[in-house]
């Protein structure tokens, strides 16, 4: 039990504080930049209406690109698609988010989850052999790459471990699912997991900055 | 009559020798005990059975039970009570009175138990020291309660600190028994922070073995249980780390729980009094300990088998793990994460404001430097 209370308290504290942290930190180490000088008389006015467009559409391939990317983009989709219903649609999470928030919201059975959690984890091995195996992506993947893989899989794995058991305890398993969400929310605002957040105001300035130039968004 | 009245009846034997201190002796076999108790053969063999399957022994194993059973002399227990409730032993001798274990347990020599024994004062403490004596390294010592070790004044009997009485009784002791998760972690009294420094049988006695049978209170059969095998093999039980019988403690109660199946399909009851506990839903978002707990509740269950907490409606609070009581809110679900203190959050607010500003101003210089550099 020991290790369990320890993962449970300062282990998940510790992982919140950071994240916390961190986040607040990029946010407004990002947010606080100064913007740099245009001297060009705007195209079309920009402003948010511009920056949601973006965040938006960008969620959807280019005709162009459409045929080439297929395989990674249906990855990609199952990969965050899987990762929010399990982490946000299993109920002892909502209970955890619950003790967090003071909110709670309706979850699936878990059959379910269990069905989404096998299929997210085998499409996060899925990218990771595509990562490895295609020449330029391995190029330009870096130990922040791997890393935020491994964090990320990490409690997908050790979440579906616990049913199952494999003749360990059921507290140690659960202690090192909690273990391995800490270390997941210490490191995501830090690393490229960053993206969770960041990714909305990369999008919304790339669709203000565009929208500004005149260019199709 | 009250039931401690009517159990202290039952420890007196029928046909006993009265020995020169005030103690009475009962020479005969456990077969001849029950038998003499009207039990049959028939109920003796199902007794014996039930046992096997309960220490998870081949079926095989149930004649060698039986005829270790018949054939055991009545062992020498003694019982110590230090800082408890009394909890374990009512729920022994409440439950146990009517049934074929009861009586198994009404035929070991119990021959200190200062509160259901009728021997009281000096003749108590005496029919201890005779038992030990006449039993040098045979004798099972049962132990009830934590020991406090901040002040040996904090519990005493007859004038003795518990941890003396507790040494004192050890010392030629075939095994000792841990009764009660008082006893076998310091429990309640040992709950944070522990006033009178209590500590579990375990932590002081290392030169014999100790078998804990965890529980606020245990469930009787598996105290009867361990000393059934103890008759049969004269050895204790398999155990787990935390020194508990695996036979009985080697599954949670969400294992064997029969509402598991509305745990798996999303089920559960959100309060006490609605919909879901009518329909009597899982109960972990109620707090339920039964994921983390390791007791058979769930399958040997209370009160002649009639039902165990969560049938009747209640979360298991997990009363036979260690610091059960420090282990938070008991009606706090088990996955439910606490943020800690709201001054550390603002804490980590405020500093990651703070670094971000300061990295945000350190980049705009370097930005007007590069900008006014051309």
């Amino acid at each position: 039990m020991e290790l369990l209370e320890f993962a449970r308290g300062p282990a998940i504290q510790f992982g919140l504080y950071a994240f916390v942290i961190g986040t607040v930190w990029r946010l407004l180490g990002i947010l606080l930049l100064a913007a740099k000088p245009d001297h060009s008389a705007p195209r079309k006015s920009g402003g948010f209406l511009a920056a949601f467009k973006v965040i938006y559409t960008r969620s959807f391939t280019a005709d162009a690109f459409k045929q080439d990317t297929l395989y990674p983009k249906i990855l990609g989709y199952l990969l965050h698609i899987g990762l929010f219903v399990t982490v946000f649609l299993f109920v002892p999470h909502i209970l955890f988010f619950a003790g967090l928030l003071g909110l709670e919201w309706p979850g699936l059975p878990n059959n379910v989850i269990y069905f989404v959690g096998v299929l997210t984890a085998g499409v996060g091995v899925a990218l990771l052999i595509r990562r490895m195996t295609n020449p330029v992506l391995r190029l330009i993947s870096n130990f922040d790459d791997y890393f935020s893989w491994f964090v990320t899989m990490l409690p997908i794995i050790t979440g579906l471990i616990i049913p199952i058991r494999f003749g360990i305890r059921y507290e140690t398993l659960l202690a090192l699912h909690l273990l391995s969400v800490a270390l997941l929310f210490a490191w995501l605002p830090f690393g490229k997991l960053g993206h969770a957040f960041l990714v909305f105001f990369s999008r919304g300035t790339t669709g203000m900055v565009l929208e500004r130039r005149g260019a199709k968004t | 009559m009250s039931t401690l009245n009517k159990t202290r009846t039952l420890l007196l034997p029928k046909r006993s020798k009265t020995e020169g201190d005030g103690t009475v002796k009962d020479q005969r076999t456990l077969g001849e005990i029950l038998q003499a108790k009207g039990v049959s053969r028939r109920g003796f063999m199902k007794y014996c059975t039930a046992t096997a399957s309960l220490l998870a022994l081949p079926p095989a194993m149930v004649p060698r039970i039986a005829s270790a059973l018949e054939a055991a002399r009545r062992p020498s227990v003694i019982w110590l009570s230090f800082q408890e409730c009394t909890g374990c032993t009512e729920s022994l001798t409440r439950s146990s009175s009517p049934t074929l274990e009861g009586l198994i347990f009404d035929s070991i020599s119990l021959d200190y138990h200062h509160t259901l024994q009728a021997a009281s004062g000096d003749a108590a403490e005496a029919a201890r020291h005779a038992a030990m004596e006449e039993n040098r390294g045979k004798y099972l010592v049962l132990v009830d309660g934590s020991i406090p070790l901040g002040n040996p004044g904090y519990s005493t009997i007859a004038g003795i600190s518990n941890v003396d009485m507790l040494q004192e009784t050890v010392a030629d002791a075939a095994a000792v028994v841990s009764i009660g998760s008082c006893a076998a972690f310091g429990g309640i009294p040992g709950a944070n922070p522990n006033p009178t420094g209590a500590v579990s049988v375990g932590e002081l006695v290392k030169d014999k073995p100790v078998v804990n049978v965890p529980g606020c209170p245990p469930i009787p059969t598996v105290i009867t249980a361990v000393l059934a095998q103890f008759l049969t093999f004269g050895q204790l039980p398999d155990l787990d780390h935390y020194g508990r019988p695996r036979a009985f403690f080697g599954q949670t109660i969400h294992d064997r729980c029969y509402r598991r199946p509305f745990y798996e399909q999303g089920r559960f009851a959100e309060t006490f009094d609605d919909e879901g506990a009518r329909l009597g839903w899982c109960l972990y978002k109620l707090g339920c300990r039964g994921p983390i707990t390791y007791n058979a509740c769930a399958t040997v269950k209370w009160n002649q088998g009639t039902s165990f907490p969560i049938e009747s409606g209640h979360p298991c609070l997990g009363c036979s793990e260690p610091d059960f009581w420090d282990g938070g809110g008991f009606y706090r679900p088990i996955s439910a994460a606490s943020i800690g203190s709201g001054t550390a959050l603002g804490t980590a607010i405020a500093a990651g404001a703070a670094i971000g500003a300061a990295a945000a101003a350190m980049s705009r210089r370097r930005q007007a430097r590069t900008i006014k550099e051309g």
